[in-house]
């Protein structure tokens, strides 16, 4: 959290007592540097980022690391987990044959998203690193240069371009409008849509918890205590529920970005 | 107030243009992620996956081929019991019909002994009847002779003539017994 959202916590600022609310914002997605080396500001969601690759890599390292034929516990959680990734995900999409080369990418991004998202509700982290739209955009980038270069490497330089403008014969005259919607939509419209779509519901989600959370303690002043009680139950209803979303978010960034690998692999588009 | 007029400066972003170095930790954040994972867990586990699942194959080949066996050794045993049941049903008609021989040959057996009795019997009854017959026939003559001479007087000097006298009169009374047995069987 920003160093003015702690302010909040930390002053006697409330209700009735002539003391404005001081509203959760953009602000508070800005963090001054941990610190600096060389001209190079290492914030908070860097750090986090960098923890991400700590728990996913510690975590798969517990669970694979000596993998045995008769699993551990931790194997087990690891196991269902990469099953849900390659079945439920890449081989849906891309069926087995297929999708095996793309299943520890996919693997690796989901489990990567879905905890940079999780430190939303981790006390003290608490806050989702892909609502600083560079991660999000980075993947989402890395996964545009993916379908780009299967696009041109499976149907050649002509075969690419009619691929990603839905060129089709039998449209006739609409053909050359619905080329210019293609065209824009999946070149320049959908790696936006795709990165902000996680970025988006992150940035709400925490924004959402700020809210609720910095209301209860503004709202503890009086009779104004009821309205800090139902803001508090709030709280706790919407990290529940951005419990939920971080695992879906980053399952729809995964389920997306192995529909966009499938649309470059198919014959037609 | 202190806290505002800070805000106001760290505002100036807009959220949606990425900033470059949060932009390049978080790919090789991932990178690393994918680095390990792709390189080293993932065949990790890949290879005891595919390990799992041939044992498991295995162990369903192991078991098919048991109930193979054990199905084999079903049909053979029951195979043997329907061998030995033909066998103790054969042995059961053999031995019947065995004790129907054997009853049979005892029974003409008794038939044949009780003929030979029988025969015996008749003979030796056919024997006493004729010798006693040839006794009597002795006595009679005799006492016939006897008694005609006391009568008479005198004894009868032809004693040839006598005898044949005496054997007619025998002859008419057998033959006279013997028709009249005749009589009584055809009347029976």
């Amino acid at each position: 959290m920003s160093a003015e959202t702690m302010l909040a916590f930390e002053t006697d600022c409330h209700i009735f007592s002539g003391c404005g609310f001081d509203a959760p914002g953009l602000h508070n997605f800005v963090f001054k540097p941990l610190f600096t080396v060389g001209g190079f500001e290492f914030n908070k969601p860097m750090l986090l980022a960098l923890l991400s690759t700590g728990v996913v890599v510690w975590f798969f390292w517990a669970a694979f690391g000596r993998a045995k034929v008769v699993p551990g516990k931790l194997q087990m959680i690891g196991e269902a987990g990469y099953d849900f990734v390659r079945r439920g995900l890449v081989y849906d999409a891309l069926g087995k044959k297929e999708g095996e080369k793309y299943v520890p990418f996919m693997v690796s991004l989901f489990f990567f998203v879905w905890i940079m998202n999780l430190w939303s509700i981790i006390p003290v982290a608490s806050f989702p690193v892909t609502s600083i739209i560079a991660f999000p955009a980075g993947l989402a980038l890395m996964v545009y240069v993916l379908w780009v270069f299967l696009t041109f490497k499976k149907h050649g330089f002509v075969g690419a371009w009619k691929n990603i403008t839905g060129y089709d014969k039998s449209l006739g005259w609409v053909l050359p409008l619905l080329m210019v919607i293609e065209f824009f939509s999946n070149l320049i419209i959908r790696p936006f849509t795709h990165a902000v779509r996680l970025f988006a519901n992150m940035f709400a989600g925490h924004l959402l918890i700020l809210m609720f959370t910095v209301a209860s303690w503004y709202l503890l002043n009086g009779i104004g205590f009821v309205y800090a009680g139902a803001s508090f139950v709030m709280t706790i209803v919407m990290t529940a529920f951005e419990l939920f979303i971080q695992a879906v978010q980053a399952y729809v960034f995964v389920l997306l970005a192995c529909n966009y690998v499938q649309g470059a692999l198919a014959e037609h588009h | 107030m202190n806290a505002l007029a800070n805000m106001a400066a760290e505002v100036p972003e807009n959220p949606l243009i990425p900033p470059i170095p949060e932009l390049v930790i978080g790919l090789i954040a991932f990178f690393i992620v994918f680095g390990i994972l792709a390189k080293k867990l993932l065949p990790n586990i890949n290879r005891v996956l595919d390990e799992r699942r041939k044992q498991i194959e295995g162990r369903m080949e192991e078991a098919e081929a048991l109930q193979a066996e054990a199905q084999q050794v079903l049909a053979d045993y029951r195979a043997q019991l329907a061998d030995a049941r033909h066998e103790a049903a054969r042995l059961r008609q053999e031995a019947q019909e065995q004790g129907a021989t054997l009853i049979a040959e005892m029974r003409a057996e008794g038939q044949r002994q009780r003929e030979e009795i029988i025969a015996a019997g008749h003979a030796q009854i056919e024997a006493d009847r004729n010798q006693a017959a040839q006794s009597l026939r002795q006595d009679v003559g005799k006492l016939a002779t006897d008694l005609a001479g006391k009568l008479v007087g005198e004894s009868l000097e032809d004693h040839a003539r006598q005898s044949r006298t005496i054997d007619r009169f025998l002859d008419e009374l057998e033959d006279k017994a013997a028709s009249d047995a005749t009589k009584a069987e055809a009347g029976r």
